[in-house]
């Protein structure tokens, strides 16, 4: 059986390899190029292209919500996703090979952080094309980048501590309403907090210290899952911050000030998707710097052996507490971000639903590996998009795929891996 | 006084759902090493399967095929249940976690959040969005006891609760099948090799689990009988909190603070407002857990823990 496979795909996966032979020599900053050109010629000609081929308007997300919708229109999505997408990026990066990497190559003589720029402006021009087709299409552009924030965030706990902490919907929820409160009471006249105590453009000032406060906040309530886990991991662990959830979902239901049980609403309308974009990044980019250092090795330490960590002069006390509330930090920032897009939060948002999303997000995408946290939120939230259709039956599909996920790669789908920003945007050849 | 005393039939009342449903947990744990989190799901699905056949049961009393009194119908129904849902636990277990034996755990109660998603959406896409309301097989008759308000069903509930319990005691100590699960959890790698045959003791502990957590269902059907999907969600993660309290893997301390949990809860809810029970049972739990780390009966951290 083994043999007749392998004689079957061999001459398939010799072929697809010599195929993708020319591709693996292409820079970031052509495959950038190339994804912000396919985004403006959907702006062009996306609505013509799209109207020609019976689809009516243009698809939203790669067409993958049509296909359940209406399985007659598959052919035409596939026509529009190659002629929009594949083909403009595949063309472009093949010919801008070599000036790609001549050009990344000239970039990196100047500081890491002059290209570095240079590609996540082009990242961010494509994601705003491409997000401006419509407001759904926005909408799950913002509420998929601050689930990279999220997942990432614990993914520190998770995957870089090995311990399994259920406390993230309390800190998101402490984020949340941070943020919220200060926004809300400023800016807002509602019934709650009353009139408006400033009026006039002060967000962009404003919004980033409401976000930071959210996160100290989160930060705080952190230690209430911190102190603990210096005497005990595992199992109890678990459950002191799962309780940490239940105890925070209830103390907001009992805050009168911020609405209780009926929620908050009407935060004002700042986390657009320049907003989003720019915490995201530099979520990503200090997490990330935060796990390769000595303290994200320490943390490796105390997950694989906390006895020899001990041992080895790594103070455990410090690393827990201190990745705890580095977590819970980004956590609170990702929680205030969210209930600023969504612009409406109550505190059964925050329960064991919420829970069970962030750790599958986390081991879908694959533990200890920001890359793992990227592929983990986008995968989850484009494939909830693409199952929405379904109604109920999404959640029966999604369950099944990662009890699959986890019976064959028990770590997710990229764990371990290092996340090199100087290896991504280097020229290839 | 006398809501004292009325506080604490409550309490025990509440309480032996959540001993029940602590039991399966902790006796997989104890096992496995592993937590079962569709159990709450699984106790879920043994009241709904309780509602059927008690549903069954009794068309079939009044077309007059089957002559029994309703006394009768309320223990075939515990007994039925018990008997499918243990199956239900067995497939649980041959499907999400026999795979994952050697995974990380983490990874095993993943699956186990999963399962317990897939048996809530089942059950709402079969049955639709709603909700069952639970035969009433016995009439509430009350006594009062020096002014205490007892029902015959609050008696029942508690007696059940507590039969099965001395049963469960008995078969893990005084039977074979029981000596093995002892053995099993007292060393996970070498009892295979004395012949003792894993998997089916693996199996033998998901069905025995999901017999009481059905037994704990159709109790709960009996008392408040109102079933929808998502029933099982709450209870279920109380009783986890209340098997670790207990120590993992102890049964007697999972009875306990079954026992204890719905004290607290209950009694949390008298003196202060009902909205802060959450809040205040769990901090007193995170107070127990932070000076008893280990819980109520269990064995403090060892290296054995795989994670």
């Amino acid at each position: 059986m083994a043999v007749k496979t392998d004689s079957f795909t061999a001459p398939t996966k010799r072929r697809l390899a010599t195929f993708w032979q020319p591709y693996t020599r292409v820079a970031m900053l052509s495959w950038l190029t190339g994804a912000l050109v396919a985004a403006i010629l959907e702006q062009l000609v996306g609505r013509p292209l799209a109207f020609m081929l019976g689809l009516g308007k243009v698809p939203v997300l790669f067409g993958l919500v049509i296909i359940l919708k209406a399985p007659l229109l598959i052919p035409g999505v596939i026509v529009y996703v190659l002629l929009i997408y594949i083909l403009p990026i595949g063309l472009i990066a093949r010919l801008t090979t070599k000036l790609g990497n001549k050009l990344a190559a000239e970039l990196l003589r100047y500081p890491m952080l002059v290209s570095t720029v240079v590609h996540l402006v082009l990242l961010y021009a494509t994601l705003q094309i491409w997000g401006n087709i419509n407001d759904y299409r926005n909408l799950v552009l913002r509420l998929t980048l601050i689930s990279v924030l999220i997942t990432l965030s614990l993914n520190v706990i998770n995957g870089y501590m090995g311990e399994f902490s259920c406390s993230h919907p309390g800190f998101l929820a402490l984020g949340a309403y941070g943020a919220s409160a200060v926004t809300v009471s400023l800016f807002v006249n509602d019934n709650l907090f009353g009139p408006a105590v400033f009026t006039g453009n002060w967000g962009w000032i404003i919004f980033p210290f409401s976000l930071i406060l959210g996160g100290i906040i989160a930060a705080i309530g952190s230690l209430v899952v911190a102190i603990p886990s210096f005497r005990t991991r595992g199992d109890y662990l678990a459950i002191i911050s799962l309780a940490f959830t239940f105890i925070i979902k209830s103390f907001i239901e009992n805050l009168e000030f911020v609405g209780g049980p009926r929620g908050l609403s009407s935060q004002p309308d700042w986390a657009n998707l320049p907003t989003v974009f720019i915490w995201v990044v530099v979520g990503v980019w200090v997490i990330n710097n935060f796990v390769r250092s000595t303290m994200g090795k320490a943390l490796n330490a105390v997950r694989d052996d906390e006895i020899a960590a001990d041992a080895m002069t790594v103070n455990t006390r410090r690393t827990k507490m201190v990745a705890f509330m580095f977590s819970a930090f980004w956590a609170g920032v990702g929680g205030g971000l969210f209930a600023h897009v969504l612009r409406y939060v109550n505190p059964s948002t925050f329960g064991i639903q919420k829970l069970a999303e962030v750790l599958a997000m986390v081991y879908f995408g694959g533990l200890n590996s920001v890359y793992g946290s990227i592929v983990g939120a986008v995968g989850f939230n484009l494939l909830s998009e693409a199952l929405r259709p379904l109604e109920i039956f999404k959640w029966i599909i999604i369950p099944v795929l990662l009890i699959l996920i986890m019976i064959f790669r028990p770590t997710g789908l990229v764990a371990f891996k290092e996340f090199d920003v100087h290896q991504i945007i280097a020229p290839k050849e | 006084m006398d809501s004292f005393f009325q506080n604490i039939v409550n309490a025990l009342q509440w309480g032996s759902f959540y001993a029940l449903i602590a039991l399966g947990y902790s006796m997989v744990y104890g096992i496995l090493m592993l937590f079962n989190f569709a159990h709450g799901d699984i106790f879920m699905v043994g009241a709904y399967l309780g509602f059927f056949v008690a549903a069954g049961l009794l068309s079939l009393a009044t077309m007059g095929i089957l002559a029994i009194p309703n006394w009768l119908v309320l223990l075939l129904t515990v007994l039925i249940a018990m008997a499918l849902n243990s199956i239900v636990g067995v497939l649980v277990e041959r499907i999400g976690y026999r795979p994952l034996r050697d995974a990380p755990r983490a990874s095993a109660a993943i699956t186990g959040l999963m399962i317990g998603i897939i048996l809530e959406t089942g059950n709402l896409a079969i049955l639709g969005a709603q909700r069952l309301s639970f035969p009433s097989l016995i009439e509430t008759q009350t006594y009062t006891i020096g002014g205490v308000a007892v029902t015959n069903k609050k008696i029942m509930i508690v007696a059940v609760a507590l039969f099965l319990m001395l049963v469960l005691h008995l078969f893990i100590t005084r039977t074979k099948w029981g000596m093995a699960m002892r053995a099993m959890a007292y060393d996970f790698a070498i009892i295979p090799l004395m012949g003792v045959p894993i998997n089916r003791i693996a199996a033998l502990t998901f069905g025995l689990g999901s017999a009481l957590a059905a037994a704990a269902g159709v109790l709960y059907g009996v008392a408040y009988p109102i079933l929808d999907p998502y029933m099982g969600i709450l209870i279920g993660w109380k009783a986890f909190v209340a098997a670790i309290l207990g120590g993992r893997g102890s049964i007697l301390g999972a009875a306990f603070a079954g026992f204890l949990l719905g004290f607290i809860e209950i009694f949390t809810a008298t003196i202060f407002p009902s909205t802060f029970r959450d809040l205040i049972a769990y901090s007193i739990i995170l107070v127990i857990l932070t000076f008893r780390p280990h819980g109520l009966f269990g064995e403090a951290y060892s290296a054995r823990l795989r994670l």
